[in-house]
């Protein structure tokens, strides 16, 4: 069933995401955003290209989750006016998306009178200057030299008492760079501005000197606690591009990698979340449990994240009876000790009194802000793209979404919970009806076109990868896009009003990935 | 409380035998005199600094601190200033928006300043390599004394190289 939108002739793009596309002028991109906003649609991405040599101007590209799947608004931007409709009115999470396509390619969001609304860089610091855009394709990898203009202007909070607390972006703990300027009083948050970008090292760019068989490898290195999901995404975005079908057996296996993927960084969290509450009991014994699965992962799949196992075309490795008999008795082993620990931790007056009502976002809160993932099914929303609308073999596997509605640090420990456990029993599910047969389908050819998009549920949200053939065995574009760009933002209105010493706990409750953002 | 206490009993101590050192993996002689040894003893402070990793290799270093690897055991603690450490444990090839960060947290660590490059990223640029925003290895930005490959290591072999860099050095 093709969405209706705005009235604009959708095309189906090709591939296992259920997506839509279609060219719009500026009145139509903004109709159908509208008309998607206004159907409880959200953004799912947005991202520019330089397609100057073929088109002669740039694209951009909003890519919208509404009821039946992916629909993508593709407009054309002249190189003489790079100015293109803002959308951050009917989309807040498209704000930080738009200045890092203004950072990369030189092509502007503009408001109605012209203005932009945040004309402050994003990915850009001082490392390349202002009327520098490394993504066109005149501009060199290395760069042009010279540093660019690195200060940034916070958003100041004043008022009697109010003062600031300017934190990363090297932070006290084992966590990614970023910075975060809290305004308070008190203990008590008012504002957080969130400052990231710091790991930015030019993937987008460093995919256009690859090939497609090569950038699986680069994928899978967007966000290394989410490799199988971005290997798989960017797989299924190039089986679409070369009409592959990967074998049954291949499609079962990677539902299982994901789950695997899944169960050990919601165990690692549950174990820092235990920790930061002051119950290092819960950290050790989680990262135990976490750690065996990561050996299990080694020694059936040769790695303990899982990395480069899901390749286009298939999977490069394989379950063997024995590495079966051994993932089936850890499901058992891992499943007993969960729900211990699970009553451990529910019973456990010090986390309730940390967790429950800590760092809430609101279910209105959570679809304004187009929250996904682990975020937004805390937070009452239903969503999980291996369930609606499904990607195979997830059809065929019948997951259940786990949900809450409090939206606060409870909630998201209680999700975690149950989301292991349903991995448990898909895995179990997966290794019982494993399909015979081939594991890898050679690719055909890739001709240069639109964009093959791939649309993966990871642990923390949905994983999409946009990727274009440039006809000769080459990537003419690749955009990954992670769940943080949407959590992120919702992170600084979960803190509000909380107090400060609670913000190790809200941050980890949510496991934003720096790297996956930044790109 | 009880299930807590009983549960510790069950699962009992699970903490492995560290690694040796390997030699191989150091890429500077450090001068350490024997005094500072002896002062470090197995007392060593770690801060760890992300200088534009993919977060692989920080799982592994928060699997250093997991009842198997159990890190701290031996006395080897991360802190939450480089002015509290002797040992920066760098990941990354370095994004030029954290270069000016990687070099204040150095020049703020006092002397010995060992510096371990882990992953093959820290070690050679791995596959980000050096571009308008990538410095590449951490050796371009700050001395390294020792590096350890893998994509990402091993939390052994991450633990091997931090024992490298203190106690091989005691034979200089």
């Amino acid at each position: 069933m093709t969405p209706a939108l705005a009235g604009l002739a959708l095309a189906p793009v090709p591939g296992a995401a259920r997506a839509w596309r279609t060219a719009v002028d500026a009145r139509q991109w903004r109709a159908g955003c509208e008309a998607a906003a206004a159907t409880g649609g959200r953004l799912a991405a947005l991202w520019a290209s330089d397609d100057r040599d073929r088109a002669g101007s740039f694209t951009v590209r909003a890519l919208l989750a509404v009821f039946e799947g992916l629909v993508c608004l593709e407009l054309a931007v002249p190189e003489a006016s790079p100015n293109y409709p803002e959308l951050s009115d009917l989309f807040p999470s498209a704000a930080r998306m738009q200045r890092a396509a203004a950072d990369l390619l030189g092509v502007r969001a503009v408001a109605p009178d012209g203005s932009v609304r945040d004309a402050r860089g994003w990915l850009r610091h001082g490392a390349w200057r202002a009327d520098h855009y490394p993504l066109r394709r005149d501009a060199p990898a290395a760069g042009a030299g010279g540093n660019g203009d690195g200060r940034y202007a916070f958003v100041p909070v004043s008022g009697d008492g109010v003062h600031e607390i300017p934190v990363g972006p090297v932070h006290a703990g084992i966590i990614e760079p970023g910075h975060f300027r809290f305004s308070i009083v008190g203990e008590r948050v008012l504002r957080l501005e969130e400052r990231l970008g710091y790991t930015h090292k030019g993937i987008e760019k460093r995919f256009e000197s690859m090939t497609l068989e090569q950038g699986a490898r680069l994928a899978g290195r967007v966000s290394g606690d989410s490799t199988v999901a971005y290997a798989w995404a960017y797989a299924m975005a190039l089986e679409a591009i070369t009409a592959t079908s990967p074998a049954p057996r291949a499609l079962h296996l990677r539902a299982l990698l994901l789950e695997r993927e899944r169960i050990a960084n919601h165990l690692g969290d549950l174990g820092y979340l235990g920790n930061d509450c002051g119950l290092a009991f819960g950290f050790v014994q989680f990262w135990r449990l976490k750690e065996d699965v990561l050996r299990l992962n080694a020694e059936a799949f040769g790695h303990r994240y899982l990395m480069d196992c899901i390749v286009p075309g298939g999977v490069a490795a394989d379950v063997t009876p024995p590495a079966a008999t051994a993932m089936l008795a850890e499901a058992d082993r891992l499943e007993a000790e969960l729900r211990e620990l699970r009553a451990i931790y529910y019973d456990h007056s010090g986390l309730q009194d940390r967790c429950i009502n800590c760092g809430r976002l609101q279910p209105r809160t959570a679809a304004l802000l187009g929250v996904v993932g682990l975020a937004a099914r805390a937070s009452g929303h239903a969503m999980d793209a291996r369930a609606f609308p499904g990607f195979a073999p997830y059809g065929q596997l019948e997951p259940r979404i786990a949900s809450h509605r409090n939206g606060d640090v409870a909630a998201r420990i209680v999700v975690r919970f149950e989301e292991i456990l349903e991995s448990l029993r898909l895995q179990r599910r997966i290794l019982e009806t494993l399909p015979g047969g081939g594991t890898r389908q050679p690719l055909g050819d890739a001709p240069a076109g639109a964009p093959g998009i791939g649309w993966v549920e990871g642990w923390r949200g949905e994983v999409i990868v946009a990727l274009e053939s440039d006809g000769r065995g080459g990537i003419r574009r690749c955009h990954p896009h992670d769940p943080s760009w949407q959590n992120w933002p919702a992170l600084e209105h979960a803190v509000i009003g909380n107090i400060v010493p609670d913000f190790p706990l809200i941050n980890k409750s949510f496991n934003l990935s720096y790297a996956g953002a930044d790109l | 409380m009880h299930k807590i206490l009983l549960k510790i009993a069950q699962v009992g101590i699970r903490s492995e035998k560290p690694p040796g050192t390997d030699e191989a993996l150091r890429m500077r002689a450090t001068q350490l005199n024997g005094e500072v040894l002896r002062m470090l003893g197995r007392a060593l402070a770690i801060r760890h600094v992300d200088a534009g990793s993919c977060n692989g290799c920080e799982l592994e270093i928060h699997a250093l601190n997991n009842p198997y690897y159990n890190l701290e055991g031996l006395g080897i603690k991360f802190v939450a200033s480089p002015r509290h450490a002797d040992l920066l444990l760098v990941t990354g090839p370095v994004s030029r928006n954290m270069e000016e960060a990687l070099r204040r947290t150095y020049e703020a660590t006092p002397e010995p300043k060992l510096v371990v490059a882990v992953g093959d990223c820290g070690c050679d640029g791995g596959i980000f390599g050096e571009c308008y925003a990538s410095r590449g290895r951490i050796a371009n930005v700050i001395p390294v004394d020792v590096a350890v490959p893998g994509c990402p290591p091993t939390p052994t072999a991450i633990m091997q190289a931090i024992l490298t860099a203190v106690s091989a050095a005691a034979q200089r």
